[in-house]
């Protein structure tokens, strides 16, 4: 399915929440996966950048600050590995003027922790159903 | 003025006020004594010329006077013995006719006349006495006659016993000498030296080697001997009368004098004038008394200024200390806020996670709730309420540490794009709690779709929270409403932040963005705020104004140009 987008309602939207915070991965995943989404979780860069490799994803949920990899250079590799990805950056309210920078880099949009859950499920449905 | 007594009274105030003054009265002292001193100096120099001058030109004036009055009674007597033969005038009818006619001729000046034979006999007399016959034989004057052919005696009682002098003239007849004897009346040559006066002491006389008076001063004076037979012997001084020595000298008596004084008779008389110095130089000594007065008063002057400048140029430089003092306080304030607020948004920081998880959390028992069949449960609708509450309140802990981390936020003079209208509505909601605690009621107008401004976010921040606060601390006792509007004028944004309080002065309103203006009481207002908000506004190319009228209201106009402030300041 990679390199199109996202367009079947019955297939699961395929996607990859990367951030360090490991609680709130947790439980955003849960309530994720009750929603007609496959989610899969990293609580690192690297891990996430290996999930990557073994599977296609439609979207990625992407935490700017993470303990081993700046956000941003994450960002580029994900886009390298693979370049249809839509990637939506997670970050809290220091990290906004980066945000911004990274949508200019190539990530569909951003969200600020703590935001609404469902605008965080309408950013990551709007995110995939968007054209790259 | 501003009130800083204390702040001037230290040490240092004290000890800069006395340089001060010292410094202002030297520099101004120096020149002005230096000028009058030299000034006064030639006055001196050349009024005392000018007294000199007066005393030598009156006592050659008088000396030449006196010097014809004696030559031309000489003359007189001399053309009389040459123009008559000796016996027409043995007789004392006949000499008697000849004194008539010469007192006719030439006034009373003439008290006698007489005709002495060779052997000093007066053989022929006229006039008053009782003198034919008379001998003359030992009489200084009549051997000087004999030996010089004429003589002009010094005055002497004589036979008559009054003060006299004599004239006479050798003729010869027949080989036999006779001499012709005229007396001056001694009263009208006094009259010639008695008429010279000046002032109280300014007197004249004639005086004879002999340091005798040869008239009668007006005042009774002892003559300074010594200083008369040394004038005498002057050298320099030549014997014509039109010849005048002056000396300054102390008198017997201590008293400063001045004596002019010229020769007579061939050296034989000395004309004396005489003042004393302090008469004579009375006009000097008052015009140095007046200077000096002017001095002094001047100088008091000076002092005066000295300290009347000092003092005023002491308090400006007390009052800008002060008002660094202040600034510095200002500087560390700000700093410790910066500190606290720095603090706060880490902690704001910190709790934003467990509160986003917490609220996921009850997200989750939320979904589980509406997934599973727990309607059999009679709490059901309990759960749900929980659970919708622990999100309300979450959602609210989300809203505070938003504002404080928007509020903390370092202040970051970075102009970006704003939005003026976001911006206000959250420093509204900042101000709310606080505008509640003083029953004060917000009300926001803005305008929809005003354009994006360049600026600085966190310094507008800064000049319309402040602008908030003190509408609020305008009526803090009795509460009130405050007005934010927010509207497009041409190339202008308008704030406008306008309160019900109690209004401001006409007086205040002209100084009410000077540093360090307040009417706040001591310890609650820098008097600050409204000069950092005018600093802040004109550096955005921008404006504020107010208008306030008492115990109605004060509106605050915050202009803010559209086009970016460099091009507009260009503009």
């Amino acid at each position: 399915m990679m390199g199109e987008t996202y367009s079947s309602e019955n297939t699961p939207l395929r996607l990859l929440i990367a951030d360090d915070e490991a609680e709130f991965v947790d439980v955003i995943a849960r309530r994720i996966a009750k929603r007609n989404v496959r989610v899969r979780k990293a609580y690192r860069g690297y891990e996430a950048i290996d999930i990557l490799r073994e599977e296609p994803f439609d979207v990625a949920l992407l935490g700017l600050k993470m303990t081993d990899m700046d956000g941003l250079e994450l960002l580029q590799l994900f886009k390298k590995i693979a370049p249809d990805l839509r990637i939506v950056i997670l970050t809290d309210y220091e990290g906004e003027a980066a945000a911004r920078d990274s949508v200019a880099h190539g990530a569909a949009d951003y969200l600020i922790k703590p935001c609404d859950f469902d605008e965080l499920i309408a950013t990551i449905w709007r995110a995939a159903l968007s054209k790259v | 003025m501003t009130p800083l007594p204390l702040f001037e009274q230290t040490a240092y105030y004290k000890a800069l006020m006395r340089k001060m003054v010292a410094a202002i009265m030297t520099v101004s002292f120096i020149p002005v004594f230096l000028v009058s001193s030299a000034i006064f100096y030639q006055f001196r120099l050349s009024y005392k010329e000018k007294i000199y001058a007066q005393f030598m030109d009156t006592v050659q004036k008088h000396s030449m006077n006196i010097d014809r009055f004696i030559t031309s009674k000489f003359q007189e007597i001399q053309y009389l013995s040459r123009s008559i033969a000796m016996q027409d005038i043995t007789q004392d009818i006949s000499l008697r006719r000849q004194l008539v006619l010469m007192q006719k001729v030439y006034g009373p000046v003439l008290v006698d006349m007489g005709v002495i034979d060779d052997q000093g006999l007066q053989i022929a007399y006229a006039g008053p006495y009782a003198l034919t016959g008379a001998r003359y034989t030992d009489a200084g004057w009549f051997r000087k006659v004999m030996a010089d052919a004429s003589d002009i005696s010094d005055v002497f009682l004589g036979l008559r016993g009054s003060p006299h002098f004599i004239v006479a003239v050798r003729n010869s007849q027949e080989g036999r000498p006779w001499t012709l004897r005229a007396t001056i009346d001694f009263n009208a040559f006094n009259a010639l030296v008695e008429g010279i006066r000046g002032g109280k002491t300014g007197i004249a006389f004639i005086v004879n080697r002999d340091v005798e008076f040869q008239t009668r001063p007006a005042v009774n004076i002892v003559p300074d001997k010594r200083l008369i037979q040394s004038l005498f012997q002057k050298k320099t001084l030549s014997k014509k009368p039109d010849n005048v020595h002056l000396v300054e000298t102390v008198d017997v008596s201590g008293v400063k004098v001045i004596y002019a004084a010229s020769f007579l008779k061939n050296g034989e008389w000395l004309l004396v004038y005489r003042q004393n110095a302090a008469e004579a130089f009375s006009k000097l000594n008052q015009m140095q008394v007046l200077s000096i007065l002017i001095f002094i008063l001047g100088g008091v002057g000076i002092v005066i200024m000295a300290y009347l400048i000092s003092g005023r140029m002491v308090h400006r430089i007390a009052v800008s200390d002060h008002e660094k003092e202040i600034l510095n306080q200002q500087v560390i304030e700000t700093g410790r806020l910066a500190s606290i607020g720095e603090l706060a948004a880490g902690i704001a920081h910190e709790i934003n996670n467990p509160v986003a998880i917490m609220v996921e959390e009850a997200g989750w028992i939320q979904d589980l709730l509406d997934e599973e069949d727990f309607r059999q449960s009679e709490n059901l609708e309990e759960f749900r309420r929980a659970v919708a509450q622990i999100k309300t309140q979450g959602a609210r802990c989300k809203d505070i540490t938003h504002k404080l981390l928007s509020f903390a936020r370092k202040t970051d003079p970075r102009q970006q794009n704003v939005q003026i209208n976001d911006l206000v509505s959250e420093l509204v909601a900042l101000s709310d709690q606080r505008a509640r605690r003083s029953m004060v009621v917000i009300h926001a107008e803005l305008m929809e779709n005003l354009p994006l401004l360049r600026l600085s976010v966190s310094e507008l921040q800064q000049v319309i929270l402040n602008l908030i606060n003190n509408a609020i601390d305008a009526m803090e006792r009795k509460g009130g409403e405050l007005f934010i509007y927010t509207r497009q004028e041409e190339r202008w944004v308008v704030i406008e932040v306008s309160d019900t309080g109690c209004g401001i002065p006409e007086d205040n309103l002209q100084r009410i963005f000077d540093p360090f203006f307040t009417t706040k009481p001591v310890g609650k207002g820098t008097g600050l705020g409204l000069a950092i908000c005018y600093g802040i506004v004109r550096k955005m190319g921008g404006d504020i104004r107010v208008r306030s009228t008492l115990n109605v209201g004060t509106v605050f106009t915050v202009y803010l140009p559209i086009a970016t402030p460099d091009r507009y300041e260009a503009s």
